[in-house]
């Protein structure tokens, strides 16, 4: 074949390939999404995090406001140190409530914020005071079987 | 007398037989050991001529058009059809847990991690390592690369390493296509056939599936293939002994050797990349 065809050919390929990976990285990986703009650190300590996972998002009103950079156990605390990432677009208030929710039955968890009244801003590197930790489901099963048994209870006492 | 003599010899014959095996035991592993360390010193050697093969650069690209243009049929249908496979096996897996949609992700991530560069390097000792091997056996057996050391032209630079460079360059370009084409083939088994939402699809796929940590570690993977299964082609087809006989042997042995190269080196990524389940 001749060259210039060669030549063609192969300009062709590496722009495909280059353009393929261009297609992955935004239309499969989401790139444009809050990994470009600049963020500012916020952390929280949680009693328990459930399924959270690094890279799950923080979400204010169901919109995606930041994603949580990383996970740590706190030792003198016994509490879980979570770090969140927030863009810096989005400001939330001192007394702004962080809890731990899923999305769906069987969903993934995310940080649900919660503005709160405070006049002063979160800065970077600040602590979120108000905070709650995830639902565990044994948990709430337990409590449950408990009540009912306590308001079995009760309606025997008063049948007697 | 003559019975205990006749033991002693059928002792000894034993004994002749067992050091025998042994000792051909080690001899192959030597030989295994002196091979490799041919191997390192070639693939050395080849990378010490490669700034030749960059100043005369349309030896590259008439090898990336081998080895890269040509493969891109093989890979592209193979993609389309392991995508929709996915498609096809992961809802029919996910549908139980109500979670049809994640198929997007499924696909994706599977595609992007493992299959996109892990299948992309198998065919690509299929198609193009083979196709390296038979040609410098080839050129070995008919003298050609004596021919070109005769008139002081060094044949690793002028044959091997300009073959190495376009593997090394084509493959991860190859495996982006295939795992795009890969995910356009479970969008489409996903989506028109069996009905799930287009905007879940794709919307849990972009959830899920980290750049840095998916994408670009797939991309790293496959340029690790791409130099694994190059250098092994290349080293098979110039260790290939000058016959008919060796030259089909060592395509062989090429397939053979990059395919476990190429998964065993997969598994060690792969522990490296992903540490703590996070």
């Amino acid at each position: 074949m001749e060259r210039a065809t060669i030549d063609l050919w192969v300009g062709l390929f590496v722009v495909a390939g280059i353009a393929a990976l261009m297609a992955l990285a935004m239309k499969v990986g989401n790139l444009t999404s809050l990994n470009v703009g600049e963020t500012y650190t916020v952390s929280a300590y949680f009693e328990n995090i459930g399924g959270l996972k690094a890279r799950a998002p923080v979400k204010s009103a169901g919109v995606v406001v930041g994603r949580v950079s990383e996970i740590n156990f706190d030792d003198d605390k016994k509490e879980a140190l979570v770090t969140m990432k927030v863009d810096t677009k989005y400001h939330f208030d001192k007394d702004t409530n962080a809890s731990i929710l899923t999305s769906g039955l069987l969903g993934e968890q995310y940080v649900g914020l919660e503005a709160g009244g405070d006049t002063e801003m979160l800065k970077n590197g600040d602590k979120i005071k108000l905070t709650q930790g995830a639902v565990v489901l044994e948990k709430l099963i337990s409590q449950f079987l408990y009540s009912k048994a306590s308001e079995g209870n009760e309606k025997k006492a008063d049948s007697k | 007398m003559r019975r205990i003599i006749g033991r002693i010899y059928c002792g000894v014959r034993m004994l002749e037989r067992l050091v025998n095996t042994i000792r051909g035991i080690g001899h192959r592993t030597v030989d295994r050991v002196h091979r490799l360390g041919f191997a390192a010193r070639f693939f050395l050697y080849s990378l010490t001529c490669s700034g030749e093969s960059f100043r005369r650069f349309p030896l590259v690209i008439k090898e990336i058009y081998f080895t890269g243009v040509l493969s891109l049929i093989i890979i592209l249908v193979s993609a389309l059809f392991v995508g929709m496979v996915l498609g096809l096996q992961g809802y029919n897996t996910l549908q139980r847990y109500g979670s049809s949609e994640a198929v997007g992700v499924l696909v994706a991530l599977s595609l992007v991690r493992e299959l996109g560069p892990v299948v992309t390097a198998l065919l690509f000792a299929g198609r193009a390592g083979t196709a390296i091997t038979a040609e410098i056996g080839l050129m070995k057996a008919t003298e050609q690369l004596s021919a070109m050391e005769m008139m002081a032209v060094n044949p690793i630079a002028r044959v091997v390493a300009p073959r190495f460079w376009a593997g090394v360059i084509s493959m991860p370009l190859l495996a982006a296509l295939f795992s795009l084409t890969g995910v356009f083939g479970g969008f489409l088994v996903a989506v028109p056939l069996i009905g799930i939402d287009d905007g879940a699809f794709w919307s849990q796929m972009q959830a899920n599936v980290d750049f840095r940590e998916d994408i670009v570690n797939g991309v790293i993977k496959s340029m690790v293939f791409g130099v694994a299964c190059t250098i092994i082609a290349l080293f098979e087809g110039y260790d290939a002994p000058p016959t008919a006989e060796g030259v089909s042997r060592a395509t062989t042995r090429t397939v053979v050797n990059s395919s476990l190269a190429v998964l065993g080196l997969d598994f060690i990524m792969t522990s490296f990349m992903i540490h703590g389940g996070n």
